[in-house]
């Protein structure tokens, strides 16, 4: 079904073009990985290969607090925030999907007008209350937020994902007298996994990704994320450069996501999609 | 179905009919139950959006500075007069729509362009399509970093071919950096979107316009194009607003010096190097008054579809 007719030199521009591609999604992130294996002295040469190799870089950020305690704050801020984002948005989508209530436009207009909202308009008067409620450089202040920005995503998904639900075996469930509570934990949450699996991870690349938050509500790195610790490195004197060690760093928050962007490709473009084309 | 809910629900306490009374026991519990379950949801969203943009509107209200708590008092709209005669407000503004403009108009093409690929290639077809989710995927200050070490003068490999140049030092070949950098991240995104248009778009005519004699060309534009308007529109609003808010590239890259301070940025930098809370919350008010102003332009004057209201 792909093309309608294509001949060997069509198949060529297209293979080319495929190529190109490939090859501009790989540059900066084979440059990145070329810095961090570079030794200090070679990173002021300019080549995009290291002429040494060096897991020097590697093993000072691994062995610093300054790195090992923000990435395990990333990961920890972005697995509760995905949890509890992905429970609520399940919740608020299945109402969505499957009851009539009044009320329920204002809820996707709120989504909507959320998912377009910018975080920026926020960041002062946050600041403002985190500070007043204690909430500042703490975990939670980072996953309140967080929570918030993931709902839309996953009322869009999800709510999709419930709609594709065939709607007699809720019925079927009520009839053997399941009360609306078990249809939705035993019918159709089972069915509606998928669809979770998917907001979770894109709800989770957000978390993970997120920057403006992550340095304006924390001050130190007992909360703060991998992203904001690196943007705050600095060399081991100030005569050293710190290219090295943010380039490991970098790296080091990109491979996991890039392997599990790889893994689950297929549920990230249909979630991505599924959002915004079909409603 | 609603209408009857209306009433029933509106119906004193004897109704009449035993049935009908029942009906609107059960449409009123499954009504509680709906509003029970979207309730923690719209709480938090309420929490986090809805009540700090009211609040931040009450600060705007008055001069606030952290460094000076004593000398808060409410000083009415001066501030907003205060940054809207500002010249770093109106750089900032055009520097960002200079940023939204550009960068969305070249996604809208590359990202065209990368989804008649992934829809139209055979050979290669799952490569591209992974290697495309990369640029999503990264986190946009790991690439920023990326970016700004290729262009640092004696460090990196872009200024080297360059002739040792060092473009993040100067305004518009700065900005033009940026604007690189926020294509290569999100193109991938808007290719997909369209992707998802182009798969709504019936074989059946392609074949029939092609029986016709139609050019490729006049296929993409007579067929495929108008199609995929609305799928081209909703990507354009969220790439847009996407962009206006600009903060991480620019952070990373130049910091907003250099004159390449965007809306988000000079935010920013109020509520953190001036610490005024009552400047900043202006800048916020009117960052959202601009993205309000965007999004009703989109969805009014070009008629798109907000996404999700039309199927409930």
């Amino acid at each position: 079904m792909a093309a309608i007719t294509s001949t060997p030199r069509q198949k060529f521009g297209w293979g080319l073009a495929n190529a190109l591609t490939v090859v501009i999604v790989a540059i900066p992130v084979l440059w990145l990985l070329s810095l961090s294996f570079k030794t200090p002295a070679a990173i002021t040469n300019a080549s995009f290969w290291p002429s040494q190799w060096t897991w020097g870089n590697y093993s000072g950020i691994l062995t610093t607090q300054q790195f090992i305690r923000p990435l395990l704050n990333s990961i920890g801020i972005g697995l509760i925030s995905t949890f509890i984002a992905v429970i609520l948005a399940s919740m608020a989508a299945y109402a969505v999907a499957r009851l009539a209530f009044p009320g329920k436009k204002l809820l996707i207009g709120m989504s909507l007008l959320i998912a377009l909202f910018p975080p920026i308009s926020l960041v002062t008067p946050l600041f403002n209350i985190e500070r007043a409620l204690g909430l500042f450089n703490t975990w939670p202040g980072l996953i309140i937020p967080y929570v918030a920005f993931g709902l839309p995503l996953g009322i869009y998904i999800l709510s999709a994902f419930f709609r594709e639900i065939p709607w007699e075996l809720e019925k079927a469930a009520k009839m053997d007298g399941a009360t609306p509570f078990q249809a939705f934990t035993k019918v159709i949450a089972p069915l509606a996994a998928p669809g979770m699996v998917t907001t979770a991870i894109l709800v989770f690349l957000f978390c993970w990704n997120e920057f403006l938050f992550a340095i304006s509500f924390t001050s130190t790195i007992t909360s703060r994320t991998a992203p904001a610790a690196i943007a705050f490195f600095s060399g081991s004197s100030q005569f050293t450069s710190p290219i090295g060690p943010i380039s490991a760093a970098a790296v080091v928050i990109t491979i996991p996501i890039i392997i599990f962007v790889l893994f689950f490709q297929r549920r990230i473009v249909a979630g991505l999609t599924s959002g915004a084309v079909k409603g | 179905m609603s209408t009857t809910t209306e009433t029933a629900v509106t119906a004193p306490p004897e109704a009449p009919a035993k049935h009908r009374k029942q009906l609107s026991e059960g449409a009123r519990a499954e009504r509680r139950f709906g509003w029970l379950l979207c309730a923690p949801a719209v709480i938090v969203m309420i929490a986090v959006t809805a009540y700090p943009i009211v609040y931040a509107i009450v600060l705007s209200l008055q001069r606030y500075n952290l460094a000076f708590p004593n000398l808060r008092k409410w000083v009415g709209f001066s501030n907003y007069g205060a940054v809207l005669s500002s010249p770093y407000w109106w750089h900032a503004l055009v520097v960002t729509l200079i940023i939204t403009i550009v960068s969305v108009a070249i996604e809208l093409v590359l990202g065209m362009l990368l989804a008649l690929l992934m829809f139209r290639t055979i050979f290669g077809r799952g490569l591209v399509r992974t290697s495309v989710l990369i640029p999503y995927g990264i986190v946009t200050v790991a690439a920023a970093y990326s970016w700004q070490f290729a262009w640092t003068p004696s460090t990196g490999y872009l200024s080297a071919i360059f002739g040792n140049s060092a473009p993040l030092a100067h305004t518009v070949p700065a900005i033009g950096v940026i604007i690189v950098a926020e294509i290569w991240k999100t193109t991938p995104f808007m290719a997909l979107l369209l992707l998802a248009g182009l798969s709504l778009v019936p074989e059946d005519l392609q074949k029939a316009a092609m029986v016709d004699g139609a050019t490729a060309w006049q296929r993409f534009t007579r067929i495929t194009l108008p199609l995929i308007k609305p799928a081209i529109l909703v990507a354009l609003l969220f790439r847009t607003l996407d962009a206006f808010r600009i903060f991480d590239n620019i952070y990373i890259l130049t910091a907003g010096g250099n004159g390449t301070y965007s809306v988000s940025i000079l935010g920013y930098d109020n509520l953190f190097n001036s610490l005024s809370l009552g400047i900043g919350s202006t800048i916020s008010v009117l960052i959202f008054i601009s993205v309000a102003i965007i999004a009703v332009i989109f969805i009014k004057g070009f008629g798109t579809a907000a996404p999700g209201s039309e199927n409930l």
